[in-house]
């Protein structure tokens, strides 16, 4: 399955669509985006992941990668992950790169 | 935007083999690593003749290329490769090894089979603990390649002094498997750290972790003749790979995520001020000897890797049917890497080095005064920080406790130690001598790297645990299958009037006694303290003094424990603290006897009347007074004599009092106090020891502590 990005950028609030599969394959694709977003004044990251068919280990570790590149000041906000994956961001400590959040209908 | 950065001109491949672009890699480091574009292999072997790298993707049964490495590949005995184009998520990987099969030459190679990667940074194939690996496959474990890119958030060694160290042994999956551990994920790295918490309110400073290595918990063949069940490798004292984490003590294992659980569970312990120890295992591997498997070593250089006979036989110094061959070049690297590899990849604070007498022993056998694997550890720049502790003895007959060759770096587990607290508590005679040398830190074994080179401990995982110690005469081994003949049978304990579970509340009384005054006998003594995981709350083993192979209530954790035993986990806890608390029972020296700076001499020695102690073989009464330039004055009384009697005190400079902090004679609360808190004695002239108790008193000002009884 292929992977998708979709970014929108909203008064330093940036917002992220990840659709499809997030593996080692994929990742650098997402990487590349945020070393773009770096460039930008952000202060928040919205990662929407819903849509993540798969997310690999190299796929989580790109989150944390997005952790490291923006800096502790700029929150991270995944939004929708599934419980399988919040299991395992849990239990390897990187929920302490992150916060998670439930989707919200709008 | 970043400059773009010109690619590397080695970065392409000059080769296609078996369908995948490649070029000739680099030797170092050895083991699989991501490159950019692909992943560079490593492997050596003197003896091979040929060597092909086998890749398979996860989930698939057969490999789906076989690549031999070209001659142009080789330096030496070192075959690299990069391979481009592969995921390294996804794939997985072996050697087939060819060259001479002459086992009375000591060579077994055997290219029909797939071997492990000794360097394997993960290892698939036993993701989740109590599966068997599948023998069907023709290659059942996989080395896999492990990414590096963990976020330490600044994390790094905590360096802690060794006087500072209190140990706590611990078995990963034994501390929270148990239900009433009630973690998210029982038996694993995350469960541990979930109970980060409870240790640091317990106050230990350091966790000795159990084998964590990946080893084999299903190749016991022993079934329990009770239950039936089969019994396992529970301990792990049996290592498969020596640079991968055992997968299945990871929640995240099937993720492959192990090296990752690991890592956090060390970063969250340094955090909470708590160091990370590991028990590492490189006297035998589970290959076992010429009937057991053919997993990695065997196949890669069987005569580099073990020590054999003349005929070629496995030389059996570890008892378990191998002995690693630690005194060849070749395995001394290995160890070197590996244990270069845990310092600074995973942050770890130190090793412990099973039956560590194996390191010193040459590769016929023989046991050497300057084995250069020791001299090499010792000097060590990437180990220089890390605490070295040598398990100073082997199955082969070597008992080096005291003359292990140290090279000023290596402590000891001091077994002396063990031996002469346990007889001392049992009121054996003629043990009153020895215990005060053992208090002190052993200068009698450790003249020159003083009583820090000393492990101090009561207890161990091998032996009973510190209730049983004091609630059986015997071991009581039926249930691992070798009709009682198992696990070591001079364990000095003493029942106190019954043989295990009882409702005497005489014996139950004295049990508690004794446990006490173990705990207050360690941790007053000079050198480092260690505790095994459970003592603290009174856990047992229903007797079982040697429980390697139980998975079970045996031997896990049984948290409610520490609710139906708080009285003892506090009378530790104050007693932890209490060490904390003075700097006389925490020196790097071994005492002298003078009086230098201080009020007192440094350590001096008492009976039934102060400054008089009595060294005679039929003494059971032992007091000793460690005093401090600055001032701080700690006085510990032992009586293992089933009587009580007075003791006279020392006397005190005038702006001084004694306090009592712990009295094992008295009821809970009473017994210990928390430091700071201790009331004062009313006589400061004698105080009654009760029978087979022990007293620990501070010298404070007058009014100072004693916020208690005046």
């Amino acid at each position: 399955m292929s992977f998708r990005a979709k970014s929108t950028t909203d008064d330093g609030v940036v917002t992220i669509r990840l659709i499809g599969d997030l593996d080692s394959r994929s990742a650098p694709v997402l990487n590349e985006l945020i070393a773009e977003i770096d460039a930008q004044p952000v202060r928040r990251l919205v990662l929407l992941v819903d849509e993540l068919a798969y997310l690999s280990s190299a796929g989580l570790r790109c989150l944390v990668f997005a952790h490291q590149k923006m800096g502790r000041g700029v929150d991270i906000v995944l939004v929708g992950v599934r419980p399988e994956v919040a299991e395992t961001i849990r239990l390897t400590g990187f929920d302490r790169s992150v916060i998670m959040q439930d989707p919200v209908e709008t | 935007m970043s400059r773009t950065l010109p690619q590397r001109i080695d970065a392409y491949p000059t080769h296609w083999i078996a369908g995948l672009s490649v070029r000739s890699g680099r030797l170092m480091p050895f083991g699989a690593t991501e490159v950019p574009g692909g992943v560079n292999f490593s492997v050596y072997s003197n003896n091979a003749t040929a060597m092909t790298l086998v890749l398979f993707r996860r989930g698939e049964r057969g490999p789906f290329a076989e690549l031999p490495f070209p001659a142009e590949f080789r330096i030496g005995g070192v075959y690299a490769m990069t391979v481009f184009g592969i995921d390294p998520e996804t794939t997985q990987y072996g050697y087939r090894a060819d060259g001479p099969f002459r086992p009375e030459e000591g060579h077994r190679f055997d290219a029909t089979r797939i071997l492990v990667d000794p360097y394997a940074k993960v290892l698939n194939g036993q993701e989740i603990w109590g599966v068997p690996v599948d023998r069907d496959q023709e290659f059942p474990r996989r080395s896999g390649i492990a990414p590096d890119d963990f976020d330490w958030e600044g994390d790094r060694p905590l360096g802690l002094p060794e006087e500072d160290l209190v140990v706590y042994e611990a078995h990963v999956r034994g501390f929270t498997r148990h239900p009433s551990a009630a973690v998210g994920a029982p038996g694993t790295f995350a469960g541990l750290v979930e109970k980060i918490p409870y240790l640091k309110e317990l106050g230990v400073t350091c966790v000795e972790l159990m084998p964590v290595f990946e080893f084999d918990e299903m190749d016991n063949v022993r079934v329990d003749p009770t239950t039936g069940d089969r019994l396992h490798n529970y301990w792990g004292y049996s290592t498969v790979g020596f640079f991968a984490p055992k997968a299945s003590f990871a929640a995240t294992g099937r993720h492959g995520m192990q090296v990752d659980e690991f890592k956090n569970l060390v970063k969250e312990l340094h955090k909470a001020g708590i160091e990370v120890m590991l028990d590492v295992v490189f006297n035998h591997t589970a290959e076992g000897n010429e009937l057991g498997p053919t997993i990695s070593f065997r196949g890669l250089d069987n005569r580099v890797y073990y020590m054999l006979t003349s005929d070629g036989y496995y030389y059996n110094f570890s008892g378990t049917g191998n002995t690693v061959n630690c005194n060849h070049p070749v395995v001394r690297g290995f160890v070197l890497d590996c244990l270069r590899y845990w310092a600074s990849e995973f942050h770890v604070d130190g090793f412990r080095f099973d039956l560590a007498s194996i390191l010193g022993r040459a590769q016929d056998g023989r046991s050497l005064m300057e084995p250069p694997l020791v001299e090499t550890l010792a000097g060590d720049p990437v180990l220089r920080d890390c605490k070295l502790i040598a398990e100073a003895w082997d199955a082969g007959g070597l008992y080096q406790v005291g003359s292990f060759p140290d090279y000023c770096r290596f402590g000891e587990w001091n077994g002396r130690y063990r031996d002469t607290v346990r007889r001392f508590l049992r009121g054996d005679l003629g043990v009153t001598g020895d215990l005060a040398t053992r208090m002190v830190g052993s200068p009698d074994l450790y003249h020159r790297r003083g009583p820090v080179a000393s492990v101090n401990f009561v207890t161990a995982h091998d032996g009973f645990t510190l209730h049983d110690l004091v609630s059986y005469d015997d071991k009581h081994n039926d249930g691992n299958g070798e009709g009682n003949r198992d696990g070591d049978n001079a364990n000095h304990s003493w029942n106190c009037g019954a043989e295990g579970p009882t409702d005497d509340p005489e014996v139950l009384a004295l049990r508690g006694r004794q446990q006490r005054n173990a705990f207050l006998l360690l941790l007053t003594s000079l050198g480092i303290p260690m505790i095994v995981a459970g003592d603290e709350a009174g856990r047992t083993q229903q007797g079982n003094n040697n429980a390697y192979c139980h998975d079970d209530e045996i031997s896990w954790f049984d948290w409610d424990l520490v609710d139906r035993n708080s009285d003892l986990v506090r009378f530790v806890r104050n007693a932890i603290a209490f060490r904390k608390a003075h700097p006389a029972l925490r020196r790097r020296e071994h005492p002298t006897g003078h009086t230098g700076e201080g009020i007192f001499p440094d350590t001096s020695w008492h009976g039934a009347h102060a400054w008089t102690p009595e060294w005679s073989g039929y003494s059971r009464l032992l007091a000793a007074m460690h005093c401090t330039r600055d001032g701080d004055i700690v006085y510990v009384a032992a009586n293992s004599h089933w009587e009580g009697c007075d003791l006279e005190l020392p006397e005190l400079p005038e702006h001084l009092a004694w306090h009592v902090f712990a009295d094992t004679a008295a009821p809970s609360p009473g017994d210990s106090h928390e430091p700071g808190s201790e009331p004062r004695l009313a006589d400061q002239s004698s105080i009654r020891i009760g029978p087979r108790s022990v007293l620990v008193l501070t010298a404070g000002t007058r009014s100072s502590i004693s916020r208690g009884e005046d």
